[in-house]
């Protein structure tokens, strides 16, 4: 049995795997934490313009320590920069953006992807209930994509036949970038299009809760070091 | 016209106990400190707050929490680095949440200013924020009905203001803002300069001042982000 964490993908590898599928022009929305990461491995010679749920369209890294402007913020309440050619609107025309089919991807985390492209990602049935725009930003975008670890950190898959926890959105999800692997869902399957070398597609099916689909080749997942 | 008022103190008099109060912002960006601290010095119970979150550390919603003035509060995350406030109320039952998906809220708000008392929205369908709400499939696919949100008063916070209450907004403190002015059947702006009329360009008014009825000059406003870096507590 390979042991998955000496090679799985760190977090950073993963979102630079996603932000390969990022196409020059893309209007993209990250979803808060680790899908931010994407950002920073946007692809040379590509210019993505990215939207935040609070308001700003095409705006940048965080500005340097001291140099925050507090109104001048991302849906993760961290400081940002604006690019040229950003714009500022309310938050009734930012989720229009969102439903309205205007978003080209939405790049979100996971506890769980069913195979039919049910997410849960919004709660663990626990504590104070919080949605923040979780449940939009999974509507409306053309891609709706995932970054996640392939396992829980029990061990236990994150890619489900059935999500058991609160479900975030229906049959939503597109694409899941994992620590292993690169799969899209299609017709209520998980279909296998990468994955790293090392792995056997038996033993990536072993840490996978739904059936794994192969249809044609499945390509080596090879991403630099970072 | 003139609807402009002298100080915050005055022009939050008019909240009564059990209001549904609108308060503009989002995290530390757009919310109109001093009307909430106003209010606080005021005093006001029961109230129904509608916001983005539920107020961070001592200052601001967080304070308005945690001098017992709201007793039910419709918002989308009520978390924050320090929420304690609402926290500990909620999980001793002494204050109702309702939560909302983000964008919903945003729309339930736009469509109670605009006269639309309900619609529908794929957000939440097949979730358990959709539990108990009419469904309807148009084109093949479910949404979910949502109803209008209006409420007694707002609080917001604008950039420039003029006495016939045009406003506009700075950066990303826009948000909530203009969709609150026109939710609310008293919208209380605080604006940082306030300007005679014809002093903002009409084709930079984000808010039109017909969604405005009373307007207060707070210059050099506290930001809660900066507060909350300070450690501020207020009262």
């Amino acid at each position: 049995m390979t042991d998955f964490a000496e090679i799985k993908l760190s977090n950073a590898q993963i979102a630079w795997r996603a932000a390969q599928d990022i196409e020059d022009g893309a209007y993209v929305n990250l979803g808060i934490g680790f899908p931010e990461m994407v950002a920073q491995y946007q692809v040379e010679g590509r210019e993505a313009i990215y939207h935040t749920e609070n308001g700003v369209l095409n705006f940048g890294a965080a500005p340097a320590e001291g140099e925050e402007d507090w109104d001048l913020i991302n849906a993760g309440k961290k400081a940002i920069t604006l690019k040229d050619g950003a714009a500022f609107f309310h938050h009734a025309d930012s989720f229009a953006m969102v439903r309205g089919g205007h978003l080209d991807v939405a790049i979100l985390g996971a506890f769980q992807v069913a195979q039919n492209g049910d997410l849960a990602n919004w709660s663990t049935g626990k504590g104070v209930p919080a949605v923040g725009g979780a449940m939009d930003l999974v509507h409306g975008a053309k891609r709706v994509a995932v970054v996640t670890d392939h396992v829980t950190k029990k061990g236990d898959p994150k890619l489900v036949a059935e999500c058991t926890m609160p479900l975030t959105g229906v049959g939503c999800v597109t694409r899941v970038y994992t620590s292993l692997a690169v799969i899209d869902i299609e017709d209520g399957h998980f279909v296998l299009r990468e994955k790293l070398p090392q792995i056997s597609l038996e033993e990536l099916q072993a840490v996978t809760g739904g059936e794994l689909k192969v249809q044609g080749t499945v390509a080596d997942l090879i991403v630099p070091e970072l | 016209m003139d609807k402009s008022c002298a100080s915050a103190a005055e022009a939050v008099a008019c909240i009564p106990d059990g209001a549904t109060v609108m308060i503009g912002g989002f995290g530390g960006s757009g919310g109109p400190i001093e009307l909430i601290h106003a209010l606080i010095d005021k005093g006001a119970k029961n109230l129904t707050v509608i916001n983005n979150n539920a107020g961070n550390g001592d200052v601001g919603l967080a304070a308005m929490i945690r001098e017992d003035m709201v007793g039910k509060l419709i918002c989308s995350f009520p978390k924050s680095k320090d929420p304690r406030a609402f926290t500990e109320r909620y999980l001793d039952g002494k204050i109702e949440l309702e939560l909302v998906p983000q964008g919903t809220l945003a729309e339930r708000i736009r469509a109670g200013g605009a006269g639309i008392p309900a619609f529908y929205t794929p957000t939440s369908y097949g979730t358990d924020l959709a539990k108990g709400k009419p469904v309807g499939d148009f084109d093949g696919r479910s949404y979910v009905q949502e109803r209008w949100l209006k409420a007694d008063f707002a609080l917001v916070k604008g950039e420039l203001g003029d006495p016939m209450g045009n406003m506009t907004y700075r950066l990303a403190a826009r948000n909530f803002n203009p969709l609150m002015c026109m939710a609310a059947r008293h919208t209380i702006a605080q604006v940082t300069k306030l300007v005679p009329a014809g002093g903002i360009d009409p084709e930079q008014v984000i808010t039109p001042g017909i969604f405005v009825n009373s307007i207060v000059e707070i210059a050099n406003p506290q930001q809660e982000e900066v507060l909350n870096r300070e450690g501020a507590v207020y009262p």
